[in-house]
């Protein structure tokens, strides 16, 4: 049964193809999708958040397939993935933390196939058209240098004081030109979540 | 060798006391510290960019101490995140030259927190913004203690610039009830959980 009263889903690809002066080939790329949702407890405190929880749940699915779908690839070819959520003034920053920690992981993990590492997150407070930077980590260690980013995102319209700003980021690459050392992907163990 | 020069360091604190529900008893206090510095390697490709990191290393410190004064000290701190907005003669992979020096900093004023430091990176240009994700400081998987803080100079970064974020926060979200791994359960192990 669909919880989610979804207003506008929305999803931007970026593909890099140069940087500073140097080609980029094959280009890197990220996806984020979005979802605008109505906030069932804007304008009063609720105590019990359950219901946004299980909307967590429904779009770590919706969102995670969608943006893996944008890049056009394997859900195993997915390297990174991210989360964030922009409440909009009728809400609490509370309400963001119930939609993405307690269910949303799981369905996106399924989304990209394994994802051993913590999904990195970001959440807050905002009026219509607010961005919100939505970080990116490697999906099976998190301590992989080279695909430490975030994706930018907004919507003109989001969110009106009764509403949520989901998002959900995946990337089948990491930066353009990665050089800062570190934990390399080939070296991934891929266990702990960390290495 | 790079010369680090900093045109200004600014620090930012908010008390939280509510957000519509019970007011807290002790308030919750999320701060930051931003650094506006040349990018010594704006304009051209650099392909050796890891010294800084080095060089970064009395800067990240200095941060990091400035900031957990301003929340009251060390001992105060329970989360915390990092971020770098690189100006438009640069490129992303300047932003990265953080990781390192912004997590030592940071480590060595709360007295080795275990967890990894959540982060975020962008290209922009003045006046831009940008979210730091905040954990906890010793278990990443603390669940309330996940948050971010919006940071933003209007003066910087000009073309030539990087500002490098800091930020500490106290304790957990002011209503936080969304479950999950609690402080009290910590084993402070992996850093993890």
């Amino acid at each position: 049964m669909t919880q989610a009263r979804i207003r506008r889903l929305l999803t931007v690809v970026e593909e890099t193809r140069t940087e500073m002066g140097r080609t980029i080939d094959p280009p890197t790329r990220k996806a984020a999708a979005v979802a605008v949702i109505a906030n069932p407890f804007a304008r009063r405190y609720v105590e019990d958040l359950e219901e946004l929880m299980v909307i967590g749940e429904e779009l770590g699915d919706l969102l995670g397939r969608k943006a893996v779908a944008a890049l056009g690839v394997r859900p195993e070819a997915i390297e990174s993935f991210g989360k964030a959520a922009v409440v909009g003034e009728g809400g609490e920053l509370e309400h963001a933390a119930a939609i993405l920690h307690p269910r949303l992981g799981k369905p996106l993990r399924a989304a990209v196939e394994k994802g051993a590492a913590l999904v990195p997150s970001a959440k807050k407070m905002g009026g219509p058209g607010i961005a919100i930077d939505v970080p990116l980590g490697h999906k099976d260690a998190a301590f992989v240098r080279s695909h430490f980013d975030a994706i930018e995102v907004h919507v003109a319209d989001a969110p009106r004081a009764d509403e949520i700003v989901v998002a959900v980021a995946v990337a089948d690459s990491g930066r353009p030109l990665p050089r800062i050392g570190g934990l390399q992907k080939h070296e991934v163990v891929g266990k702990d979540g960390l290495r | 060798m790079v010369d680090i020069v900093v045109r200004k360091i600014v620090v930012g604190v908010e008390d939280v006391f509510h957000e519509g529900g019970p007011r807290a008893a002790v308030p919750l206090r999320r701060g930051w510290v931003a650094a506006v510095i040349e990018n010594p390697y704006a304009g051209a490709y650099v392909e050796n960019i890891q010294p800084m990191m080095d060089d970064l290393k009395p800067l990240g410190l200095a941060m990091a101490r400035r900031l957990a004064e301003a929340l009251g000290g060390a001992k105060a701190v329970q989360g915390y995140g990092k971020a770098a907005i690189v100006g438009q003669a640069g490129e992303l992979e300047h932003g990265a030259l953080w990781h390192a020096p912004g997590g030592y900093g940071m480590r060595e004023v709360l007295g080795g927190a275990k967890a990894i430091v959540p982060s975020t990176k962008k290209v922009g240009g003045p006046g831009t913004r940008i979210d730091v994700p905040v954990t906890h400081i010793n278990a990443s998987y603390v669940r309330s203690h996940f948050d971010a803080i919006e940071v933003g100079l209007a003066d910087a970064p000009r073309a030539r610039e990087m500002v490098l974020i800091l930020v500490m926060t106290t304790g957990a979200r002011v209503h936080a009830r969304a479950g999950g791994l609690a402080v009290h359960e910590i084993k402070g192990e992996d850093g993890l959980r």
